[in-house]
């Protein structure tokens, strides 16, 4: 989230797309309800089906799974031809009068693709999408937004093919309700009020995800909606600490802090730090110029007190990757199956029932060498070896599980969606010899030292690592390493102590390149530094709990815990003021330019250099992190520097925006195509209907640890599938009939529910049903334990494909083709 | 003692049923090893209230004058202001409290399940222990423990939509009439406070969008007459009748233990 949780009291117009917030963020209706209730928000729910959600919305629209961008392409179509946009924040705060190269050409004038693209290696060649430069490689501008080469009319040539009746067609919303939404949320774009989009895996978990992501975020560039209270482009995380996690780099193509992993192309560190800030490298400016900082002091933390002081921080100690892209979930699956990986660690993950095309993931499985889980319950993915209809004679797998902690269980630190990070201290006793994941993995960690003392293959990045948690791993200690502490004396260029040799750092602008500081990720420094906590006790940052403390009445509360980065708790802020650093409103203020005391001020932490007046060079840029400080309306992406429709890889029908189908940079794989398991795609002719799946309040994920819960598992027993009346109707389905569930990959069976709920679509003048499925069981829990329910092939994830986005491979989990029938 | 009520804003219950599990977390009722409950082509469960299953949310799909709604309803005791389960139970199981709540006692119940048949709203739900045969109720008591310890009820605690409030019963209602007018000014029209009036006043309140019916509530629950007629008649002959039978029966005794006697004497 750019913004925070307790902010969404301050939006005046909530759009919630893609995101079942009521039953998967329930405590998100805590500050919905205070937005409808105390400024009169005006909540408008988009979703496949009308769910718990949209029982609380004023407008409420059902969209044909996958069609996201035609959506919000229809909005900035609006937006533009009526001229709602926020136009003083669009001119100065967004590149919209960025001049672009006169080579650059979009979909509208090559049928669905832009300029560069490679049919062969299905990529672009992003040359003739840079911006036009003067001598200094200043980028050029049009302020008036004439230019038939800036971004603001390449976006109107881009958005004329999106008009309301095509847009209509494509998703299904009637065109009188899509006008109206369109025209309720632009509201939003007048100064002084604000609207927030909240989105999660109903936007993301599709081939066209990032770009999904992407254009509501133009969406918000345009109506001024970011970096204000009760605005922002605002991702609910689907787990309670997948904000900590990804922080903390547990992703393929990133190092903690979001640096970039290392690929072969950087060998040494000279060289990675040359391609990160040469011109359009990721850190060629912004504030990113300091990666360099970043990565030293991530690199000091890892192994510097254990090695004599090297040029290079023992940067060759970390792995260098081919492409990331070839390491994230789909790909590593495709490679367990094709048997180049052969050994696998699991912890807390069960793809046996949550991977996309879970038979395939199944049986990739039985083709390990070796697996570890680290789980607190038996899942599918731990025995997978004995699930039903398998032999287990026939099985080579080892499987080895250690059984770990529950969140409860053990102390340390939770990040919510809004950045915020708090402590938390451990309540219970895990059971048995259960142990906690971190001490789980310094067991390991200290084994492999001794192991790697007798000598093997490289053991220097093992033998040098900076371990020294103690035999039982104390998290304090953890923390303290992640948030940085000082090696020598910090000083400021006129030889000023900032913190001394051994001091815990309380602020990211402390580190350094030198090696003289040490940092496990640089976003979270100053978390566990001691700070005020408003009753005047010194805390670690993330222990503070003062729910009194709230400057201006936001909901900000900077004394409860502590948000990255810097505390701060909406970023990019500068854009609550005007360009001249006023308030665009005075009702609401938020951060200001100071002219008496010569700096920002206001009720957050400014995101901008505090002494850096509007008036100054780059006091008008208010997106610190890009490199022209500019919001990017146009910005590439692996499809693309803007978002276009293209349809889901499985669709019921063609595109009717061009002759381009599906995304055209996806990764397709083809493995055992044909066979009974195997890389398969349906048609509509065998599979007409359209499948979304999704959560359950009810549940958790992969169902491996909600189904043995006694009381949840009352509430929401068995699996399901929602449908329409008249496709109930047409195939001779009743309520609480069991029924059969088919794609291309596989066959489930379900309980039916039949529902007003979800309606038949008009879809270009065809008739489209849509049926949901939750993907939380599997053959695992209470029910199946005492043999209660004989819906044992029940995963939803039996019929996924294995797709992912184009740019960071998540799934396409959220639409695809089945057929139904009663059981 | 001034009485209480919870007050239920239905307009913001978003049925994540957190109330739901949060009473049967406290008030250590069974769960799905007990009900046994599937899945029976809707969200709703467990099917009906239970004296395990003090609270659930009713779903109602609906179609009304404004189009589509999906209905939310968080059953349970209504806590009357004239209680006819109070009135009909033979062994002061159910009490009513000065502050209004109507109490249960688990240990006094016999399972004569008068309180089940004479509920306006037939909440209380009757079960039968399967190893003793013998049938006990049960039912909601706004966590008396809790509350009479200055802590809010399970499920009001719990409500991350904010839908439930608890308190004094006048301003319950205060608040309730205020968010009518709200929601009607919104343009829900139909808004409405149910139960401010209903059988002595009800202890749940609810701010409903929909006509009762609409929710699954009795438009116009009534006292049951033979209730009182149950209490001030039927009973104390009941107990009449018991002091007949006790009499017949020691008089039978004397008189067999006479009529062995006899033959011992014979």
């Amino acid at each position: 989230m750019t913004n925070h949780w307790v902010d969404l009291k301050n939006a005046d117009y909530i759009l919630i797309i893609g995101s079942n917030c009521a039953e998967n963020h329930p405590a998100s209706m805590t500050w919905i309800h205070k937005a409808q209730q105390e400024r009169g928000a005006k909540l408008i729910v988009v979703d496949p089906r009308f769910t718990r959600t949209a029982s609380q919305a004023d407008i409420y629209a059902q969209i044909r799974p996958g069609t996201d961008i035609a959506f919000f392409g229809g909005m900035i179509k609006y937006i533009l031809d009526n001229e709602l946009y926020h136009k003083d924040y669009v001119v100065h705060y967004t590149n919209a009068a960025t001049l672009i190269n006169p080579d650059y050409k979009g979909p509208d004038e090559l049928d669905g693709l832009f300029s560069g693209y490679d049919p062969e290696k299905r990529r672009y060649d992003r040359s003739t999408w840079s911006y036009q430069t003067d001598a200094d490689g200043k980028p050029l501008r049009d302020e008036t937004l004439q230019d038939p080469h800036c971004v603001f009319q390449i976006m109107k040539r881009h958005y004329a093919r999106y008009d309301l009746d095509t847009v209509s067609g494509v998703t299904g919303i009637p065109k009188d309700l899509l006008e109206k939404i369109y025209r309720t949320y632009a509201e939003s774009g007048q100064p002084g009020k604000a609207g927030t989009i909240l989105y999660a895996m109903g936007q993301t978990q599709h081939t066209v995800g990032s770009q999904n992501v992407r254009i509501l975020a133009m969406v918000q560039l345009l109506l001024g909606n970011i970096g204000i209270p009760g605005g922002g482009v605002n991702a609910l995380r689907g787990e309670s600490n997948v904000q900590g996690s990804t922080d903390m780099g547990v992703l393929a193509h990133v190092l903690p802090g979001y640096l970039p992993v290392p690929t072969v192309a950087d060998p040494d560190l000279r060289t990675y730090i040359g391609n990160k800030t040469k011109p359009g490298g990721a850190w060629s400016g912004g504030y990113w110029a300091n990666g360099p900082k970043f990565l030293i002091s991530l690199l000091k933390a890892w192994w510097g007190p254990s090695v004599v002081e090297r040029e290079d921080f023992a940067y060759d100690y970390l792995p260098k990757v081919d492409s990331a892209a070839n390491h994230y979930w789909i790909a590593l699956f495709e490679a367990i199956y094709a048997g180049t990986i052969k050994g696998l660690w699991i912890m807390g993950q069960n793809p046996a029932v949550g991977g996309p095309n879970a038979r395939f993931e199944r049986e990739a499985l039985k083709k390990l060498d070796w697996m570890v889980v680290q789980e607190i319950f038996d899942t599918e993915t731990t025995s997978f070896w004995r699930a039903p209809g398998e032999d287990p004679s026939q099985i080579q797998t080892e499987v080895f599980v250690l059984p770990a902690a529950d969140a409860m269980e053990k102390a340390g630190s939770i990040v919510t969606s809004g950045r915020l990070i708090q402590w938390r201290d451990k309540v219970a006793e895990a059971p048995g010899e259960a142990l906690p994941d971190h001490q789980i993995l310094n067991l390991i960690a200290l084994r492999l030292k001794q192991l790697y003392a007798e000598g093997g293959v490289f053991p220097d990045p093992i033998l040098y690592l900076n371990w020294d948690y103690g035999e039982e791993l104390d998290i304090e200690k953890v923390a303290r390493e992640i948030n940085g502490y000082a090696l020598k004396d910090v000083k400021d260029a006129q030889g000023n102590v900032l913190a001394k040799a051994g001091a815990t750092l309380s602020t990211f602008a402390h580190l350094q390149a030198d090696g003289s500081t040490a940092c496990g990720a640089w976003i979270y420094t100053g978390y566990f530094s001691l700070q005020p906590d408003g009753f005047g006790n010194m805390l670690p940052a993330a222990k503070r709990r003062n729910s009194v403390h709230d400057p201006g009445g936001w909901g900000n509360y900077p004394y409860w815990g502590w948000a990255w980065p810097a505390n701060r708790r909406i970023v990019y802020n500068r854009c609550s003021a005007d360009p001249d650093g006023k308030p665009w409103s005075e009702d609401r203020k938020y951060i200001w330019w100071d002219e008496a005391q010569k700096k920002w001020v206001g009720y957050d932490v400014p995101d901008f250099v505090v002494t850096r007046a509007p008036m100054d060079p780059g006091g008008r840029d208010p997106f610190i992190m890009r490199t022209d400080g500019k919001g990017g309306l146009f910005a590439a992406m692996n499809e693309g520097p803007l978002p276009e429709h293209y349809e889901p890889v499985e669709s019921p029908v063609q595109n009717v925006f061009s002759s381009q189908q599906i995304n055209p940079v996806v990764k397709v794989w083809k493995t055992d195509e044909g066979k009974d398991i195997g890389d398969n795609w349906g048609t509509p002719d065998q599979y007409p209907i359209i499948a979304t799946t999704y959560r359950l309040v009810e549940h958790w994920q992969a169902g491996g640890m909600s189904r043995w819960l006694d009381w949840l598992v009352e509430a929401q027993p068995e699996m399901f599938v929602e449908m329409s009346q008249e496709l109930a109707a047409e195939k001779g389905i009743k309520s609480g009939d069991k029924v059969k569930v088919r794609s291309a990959r596989g066959e489930i069976e379900a309980i039916a529910i039949v529902t007003a709920r979800i309606k038949p679509l008009q879809v270009n003048g065809k008739t489209l049903h849509t049926v949901g499925m939750p993907w939380h069981w599997g053959w695992k829990g209470l029910t199946y334990d005492v043999g209660a329910t004989d819906l044992v092939q029940s995963s939803a994830n039996f019929l996924t494909p294995h797709v992912g986005d184009g740019n960071t491979m998540i799934p396409e989990y959220k639409a695809f083709l089945v057929d139904v029938e009663k059981a | 003692m001034a009485r209480l009520a919870m007050l239920i804003d239905e307009s913001q219950c978003t049925a994540c049923r957190g109330c739901q599990v949060a009473c049967k977390q406290w008030n250590d009722r069974e769960g799905w090893l007990y009900s046994r409950t599937r899945n029976r082509g809707t969200y709703e469960n467990p099917p009906d209230l239970s004296p395990q299953t003090w609270t659930r949310i009713r779903f109602t799909e609906y179609e009304g004058p404004d189009g589509f709604r999906w209905l939310f309803l968080k059953e349970g005791c209504m806590h009357c202001g004239d209680p006819a389960c109070v009135a009909v139970c033979p062994t002061g199981a159910l009490k009513q409290q000065p502050n209004g709540l109507v109490t249960f006692e688990e240990e006094l119940c016999n399972g004569c399940g008068y309180c089940s048949q004479f509920c306006p709203f037939h909440i209380p739900r009757l079960e039968t222990d399967p190893v003793t045969g013998k049938g006990k109720s049960s039912k909601c008591v706004f966590c008396q423990d809790r509350v009479t310890n200055g802590l809010l009820p399970a499920c009001v605690k719990t409500c991350p939509a904010k839908a439930l409030d608890f308190g004094d019963r006048d301003e319950m209602i205060a608040k309730g009439q205020e968010r009518v007018e709200a929601l009607k000014a919104q343009g829900f029209s139909r808004a409405n406070l149910y139960g401010v009036d209903q059988v002595g006043g009800l202890g749940r309140l609810y701010v409903l969008v929909e006509p009762p019916e609409a929710y699954g509530l009795p438009a116009n629950p009534q006292y049951p007459a033979l209730a009182n007629f149950w209490q001030k008649v039927l009973q104390p002959l009941g107990n009449v009748a018991f002091g007949a039978a006790i009499l017949g029966i020691i008089g039978a005794f004397f008189i067999t233990r006479r009529k062995i006697r006899m033959e011992e004497v014979r």
